[in-house]
């Protein structure tokens, strides 16, 4: 925006005392940069508005058409004549899987970053990082094979501890079958979301600064105490933003979920039975078979995970933003 | 309350490079001493060796004897963490904790210590601002966060937050330097007060400043750029200011230099 005022261009170099020369120079410069920016900025919103219009409208026909409740009802036959499709379950199966994920991967991730940033001597640290740069570039179908292939045959062990010592709360009742449940999914996505929100955090606190951890040590402080007084109030918000990219990736997540649950229209009172979906998997998993409607159908059901998506990250804009006066960022 | 410092044969390091060599020398209890050099002889390398601050850094390594009356600093099996309960710190650069209030800043240190009842801490508090001479300015905001308040006004509450844990010594590395006229004059003055309880040792480059609040005055030179700094003399402050016994000390402090 800057661009829009020739005085803020002029810098160090162009003082008023020469301004002939140097305005020609910079003006054309700065007016095809200008049109360049405008331009593709422009483009950008036009393109998004357009997708957005369609989508909307798409989404509009199927549910002014469906015959069940959109919001609330278990069952999903948009091919139907009328049809009929809800996505309480997709919200139940989506929601759930990525707090499971985000319960189990944050304090994890968390703990990893400290220990490269602040414990672990250099020569562990940088390798270590390495290792985790290169995981989360691992594609998310080959977390998906490995999970259907690894995770649900080996979880069965732990279901079975799970359910001798929580069956009787009934969230991990579990009464035999493959382990592909939410519960399965939840963790598979932990694993996946693992690397970029240590990636994050570990920048987050690689940039905490020296100053405050000195007046900690300086007092008297741990290395433990420095990171609870300095490093981890400081890294607070990154954490959160962190997690958001974790939970957005989970949310939003297809093939993954896809391989490792099997499907279907119920909600389970446990976690560790098979069912439920989430709707990137049952978008996945339906766009192909699914007619005009069933598609329109699944084009409704991806805007309400948009729409979720959007209230996560604004809720965690509002955290952030509630202790910005402690944030530091003016110190 | 107030313990006396007693350094011989001190040599510091940054990796392999050595930063100040050989260095000896008495700190008095109950006084300010006083450390001036040109930049870049290891002033700050010193002060930080005095309570073990100067081995967090990479590289940092020092050899020698640091004698706390008649404890020694770097004996085996000492705690880098306990000497600098005992020796507390204020650095060139106003650093409260930003994400805690000014209260919580002047608990810190006791609540480190384990200190934990509310009106213990309540009261030294009040006590730790009053003798940084920062009560006044913030008794109605003691809830709000420390990085709201001035430059001068967070190097006092760092003065606050350093003393209310009552150390043996405190260091002090160019307190005033980011300060203006009159928040380096509080904070003088803060100083003279200070000194019936506390060792006091800080690094100046302001001439004026080192004569004003020091009892004692030490400075160092290097020999050229690369070279380790040295402890060149410790005297009283006024021979040092009116008749030092090396000629490097008077060309330095008359302006003369280099
Ligand atoms: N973290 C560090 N790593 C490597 N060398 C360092 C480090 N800190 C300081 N040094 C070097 O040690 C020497 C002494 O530095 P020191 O900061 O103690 O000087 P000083 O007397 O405090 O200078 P000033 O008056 O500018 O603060 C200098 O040559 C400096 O370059
Ligand atoms: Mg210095």
């Amino acid at each position: 925006m800057a661009i829009e005022t020739p005085s803020a261009t002029a810098g160090p170099t162009g003082p008023p005392a020469s301004p002939a020369s140097a305005k020609g120079a910079t003006r054309k410069g700065d007016r095809i940069f200008l049109g360049l920016s405008r331009g593709s900025g422009i483009t950008l919103l036009v393109i998004m508005a357009a997708i957005a219009v369609f989508l909307t409208w798409r989404a509009a026909l199927a549910i002014s058409a469906d015959e069940a409740s959109f919001l609330t009802s278990f069952e999903w036959d948009a091919n139907a004549t009328p049809p009929r499709f809800g996505i309480a379950v997709l919200a139940f199966g989506t929601v759930v899987s990525s707090i499971i994920a985000m319960v189990l991967a944050v304090p994890v991730a968390v703990g990893i970053a400290l220990f490269i940033s602040h414990y672990a001597p250099r020569k562990l640290a940088t390798p270590l990082g390495y290792v985790i740069d290169l995981l989360a570039a691992v594609p998310s179908i080959v977390y998906g094979l490995w999970g259907a292939l690894f995770l649900v045959p080996h979880l069965t062990g732990l279901y079975t501890w799970l359910d001798e010592y929580l069956g009787w709360t009934h969230i991990f009742r579990y009464e035999g079958g493959a382990a592909r449940s939410l519960f399965t999914v939840g963790i598979l996505l932990a694993i996946m979301i693992l690397p970029i929100v240590t990636n994050v955090s570990r920048e987050v606190f690689r940039q905490s600064p020296k100053m405050q951890e000195e007046a900690a040590l300086a007092l008297g402080a741990t290395r433990w105490e420095v990171i609870r007084m300095s490093v981890l109030p400081f890294g607070r918000s990154g954490v959160i933003s962190a997690s958001m990219l974790g939970l957005g990736r989970a949310l939003g997540e297809t093939m993954a979920v896809a391989t490792v649950l099997s499907p279907s229209f119920l909600i389970k009172a446990s976690l560790l039975q098979p069912g439920g979906g989430t709707f990137a998997q049952n978008i996945a998993a339906g766009f192909k078979e699914a007619g005009g409607m069933g598609r329109d159908a699944l084009i409704a059901s991806g805007l309400v995970l948009f729409v979720i998506t959007l209230l996560v990250n604004g809720a965690a804009r509002l955290i952030i933003a509630r202790r910005k006066e402690y944030s530091g960022a003016n110190a | 309350m107030a313990k006396r410092i007693d350094v011989s044969g001190l040599t510091a390091y940054y990796g392999n490079f050595r930063a100040i060599d050989d260095i000896s020398m008495t700190v008095e209890p109950r006084s300010v001493t006083a450390f001036i050099g040109p930049s870049g002889c290891g002033k700050s390398t010193f002060l930080r060796t005095l309570n073990r601050m100067h081995e967090v850094t990479a590289g940092g390594r020092v050899e020698g004897k640091v004698m706390l009356d008649d404890e020694d600093l770097y004996g085996p099996g000492v705690d880098p963490v306990s000497v600098r309960r005992t020796i507390g710190m204020v650095f060139q650069r106003p650093n409260p904790f930003p994400t805690m209030s000014i209260y919580d800043n002047v608990a810190a240190g006791l609540r480190l210590n384990g200190e934990h009842r509310k009106k213990d801490l309540d009261e030294v508090v009040e006590r730790s601002l009053k003798g940084a001479n920062l009560w006044n300015e913030v008794k109605d905001r003691l809830n709000r966060p420390g990085s709201g308040l001035s430059g001068g006004q967070q190097q006092r509450l760092c003065i606050a937050r350093a003393i209310a844990v009552e150390p043996q010594v405190l260091l002090m590395d160019e307190p005033c330097s980011a300060l203006d006229p009159i928040s380096t004059l509080a904070i003088e003055d803060l100083i003279g007060e200070l000194k019936s309880r506390f060792t006091i040792v800080i690094v100046t480059h302001n001439m004026q400043q080192a004569a004003r609040v020091s009892d004692r005055t030490a400075f160092f030179n290097l020999a050229e750029v690369g070279a380790p700094g040295k402890l060149v003399e410790i005297d009283d402050t006024e021979r040092i200011f009116s008749n030092p016994s090396v000629q490097a000390t008077e060309d330095y402090i008359s302006g003369r230099f280099g």
